[in-house]
């Protein structure tokens, strides 16, 4: 019964609202899978008989669309594990390697263009400031002489503005830390985009573009499995890797390891030896998001 | 790099976490649940990247006389003579690599080191970043971060010879706002 209250809850949302036609004018086209899972309840409050249903027919879905067999993991939080993720901006030479593994891992799309990972640089005479960062350097070679870099994804917060905003309820923070949207819930209203104070959301104007040969079939179901038009996404750290035990794909790459992820509830972690040892800021304390990202000087 | 941050924009974060109550007001975790984490943490280190064709070195070097006289290299490793930047001023070849045994690294008290461990040559002198290599802060570790994990050598990223990490050529930036197509 609470299940209905929730469609119904979504349907009525979606009539006081006509200003949000934009997310909802993609139903108009709709065949009938797709209304099925426009009405379909949203993830976190399925039980396990209709998340393996859904998965299945996601899993057929885009094996029909992209000619690849799809794994669609919908593996939950493992007890005891809270995610942290550090940063060495003593070491970052702003490279960008990170950018696209982060592409490639998790299917963003090519054209129009997603980066889930922003890299600012900024002067090291200004410190941190945003106003005078820019994401556009090209030079020869990095890093360039009286620079840092400052790279940008979603932080993770533990106090979450995107996820209170959201009127269907379609993005909530899973027990491991990690703030995950489900692609069938979010109507596209982009509310949790002007909530994020980083800029760490990113919402599918177009439908997304990827090449098929590039297609990572290996997926999670509220992380990078291929995602609609008019939707909107950001990272998960990696959440179809890491909760296999893998590494996030940005830290697999980077080639000076400025990037370290770990368990926070571990007492002999990577990410707390950080935490207990090392000069250690979050981006925008004042706002008490309090992050699980934490930028760090390694020196 | 010292200097570097101390200009913060008003608009910003800041948290430098030296004392430790605000770390704890950083940290906020909830430590009733901390795991045991004694079956992680099995490392392995990746071999020695040696180019091509040069180890053994003994392949030659049982046949030379070892000549500890500081000289310009001209019939062999003259790349390497070039190259070589590294506190060089006080040091040559033979302060790192053993004249006996030539396959063999060796520390400032003589003891002979296998290629394998040279982390512990460079630990002699860098021990705040050996320290930092150890728990996986500097350098890198990849493989399962719950579990096996593979560190790379300090001469992975380092030359011995010549150690400050090379420049890259940065990946394209993104595309300008007003470029992007729907
Ligand atoms: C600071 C210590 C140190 C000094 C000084 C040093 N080396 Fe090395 N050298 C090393 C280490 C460590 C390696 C192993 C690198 C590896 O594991 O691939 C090495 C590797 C080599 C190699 C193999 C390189 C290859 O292509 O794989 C040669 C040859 C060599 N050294 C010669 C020299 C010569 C000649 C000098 C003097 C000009 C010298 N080294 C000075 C530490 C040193
Ligand atoms: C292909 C043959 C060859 C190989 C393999 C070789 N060397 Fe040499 N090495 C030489 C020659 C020849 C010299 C003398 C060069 C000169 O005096 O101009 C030399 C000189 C040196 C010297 C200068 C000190 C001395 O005793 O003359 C060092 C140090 C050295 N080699 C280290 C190494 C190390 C370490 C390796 C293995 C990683 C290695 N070499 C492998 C041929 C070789
Ligand atoms: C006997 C002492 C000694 C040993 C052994 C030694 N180093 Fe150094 N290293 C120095 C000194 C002194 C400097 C600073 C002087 C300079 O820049 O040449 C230095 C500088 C460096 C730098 C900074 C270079 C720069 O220009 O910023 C790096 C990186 C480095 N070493 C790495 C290593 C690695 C990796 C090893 C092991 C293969 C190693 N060192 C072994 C003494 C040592
Ligand atoms: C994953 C690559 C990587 C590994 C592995 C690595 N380093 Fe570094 N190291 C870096 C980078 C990147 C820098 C910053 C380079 C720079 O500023 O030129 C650095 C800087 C340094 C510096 C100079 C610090 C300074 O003050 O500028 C030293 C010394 C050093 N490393 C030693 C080591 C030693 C010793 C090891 C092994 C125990 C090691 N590194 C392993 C990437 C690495």
């Amino acid at each position: 019964m609470q299940n209905n209250e929730k469609n119904n809850s979504r349907r009525n949302f979606l009539k006081k609202l006509p200003v949000l036609a934009l997310g909802t004018a993609a139903l108009a086209s709709c065949n009938s899978q797709e209304i099925e899972e426009f009405l379909q309840q949203n993830f976190k409050t399925l039980s396990k008989e209709e998340k393996d249903e859904i998965v299945k027919n996601l899993e057929k879905k885009y094996y029909e669309k992209y000619g690849k067999k799809f794994k669609v993991s919908d593996k939950p939080a493992t007890e005891g594990i809270l995610f942290g993720y550090g940063l060495d901006l003593s070491r970052c030479i702003g490279c960008r390697r990170c950018v696209y593994a982060c592409v490639k891992e998790n299917n963003q799309s090519r054209d129009p263009q997603i980066h889930w990972i922003q890299v600012l640089q900024m002067e090291k005479e200004k410190g941190i400031d945003f106003a005078h960062s820019t994401v556009h350097y090209n030079p020869e070679t990095v890093p360039e002489p009286g620079h840092f870099y400052l790279p940008v994804a979603c932080q993770q917060c533990r106090n979450p503005q995107c996820i209170t905003v959201c009127p269907t309820k379609a993005t909530w923070q899973e027990e491991d830390g990690i703030v995950v949207v489900d692609y069938n819930w979010c109507i596209g209203c982009r509310y949790c985009m002007a909530a994020c104070p980083y800029g760490a959301r990113h919402f599918n104007w177009g439908e997304p573009n990827i090449p098929l040969e590039e297609i990572n079939p290996e997926t999670h179901y509220l992380g990078n499995r291929p995602r609609p038009k008019g939707v909107v996404e950001k990272c998960t750290f990696c959440v179809q890797r890491v909760r296999e035990g893998k590494y996030p794909s940005c830290v697999e790459i980077c080639p000076v390891g400025a990037r370290k992820f770990d368990n926070l509830l571990d007492p002999e972690s990577e990410i707390r030896y950080i935490l207990e040892n090392k000069r250690v800021l979050v981006l925008k304390e004042e706002l008490n998001t309090q992050p699980k990202f934490y930028y760090f000087f390694g020196v | 790099m010292k200097l570097l941050f101390l200009s913060f924009s008003l608009s910003l974060i800041i948290f430098i976490g030296c004392e430790s109550n605000s770390k704890e007001k950083l940290l906020k975790i909830d430590l009733i649940t901390q795991i045991d984490s004694s079956s992680k943490n099995e490392m392995a280190i990746t071999p020695p990247p040696f180019s091509d064709g040069i180890f053994p070195c003994s392949e030659c070097h049982k046949d030379l006389k070892p000549n500890s006289t500081r000289r310009k290299l001209v019939d062999m490793h003259d790349d390497i003579d070039a190259m070589f930047n590294h506190d060089s001023e006080n040091r040559w070849c033979l302060d790192c690599h053993d004249t006996q045994y030539r396959d063999s690294l060796h520390l400032a008290s003589g003891k002979r080191l296998d290629f394998k461990e040279s982390y512990k040559l460079c630990g002699q002198c860098h021990g705040d970043k050996y320290r930092d290599w150890k728990v996986g802060v500097h350098g890198k570790r990849t493989g399962e971060w719950n579990g096996k994990k593979l560190y790379l050598l300090c001469v992975n990223c380092h030359n011995p010879h010549s150690p400050r990490f090379k420049p890259l050529k940065p990946l394209p930036p993104p595309v300008r706002e007003e470029d992007i197509k729907f």
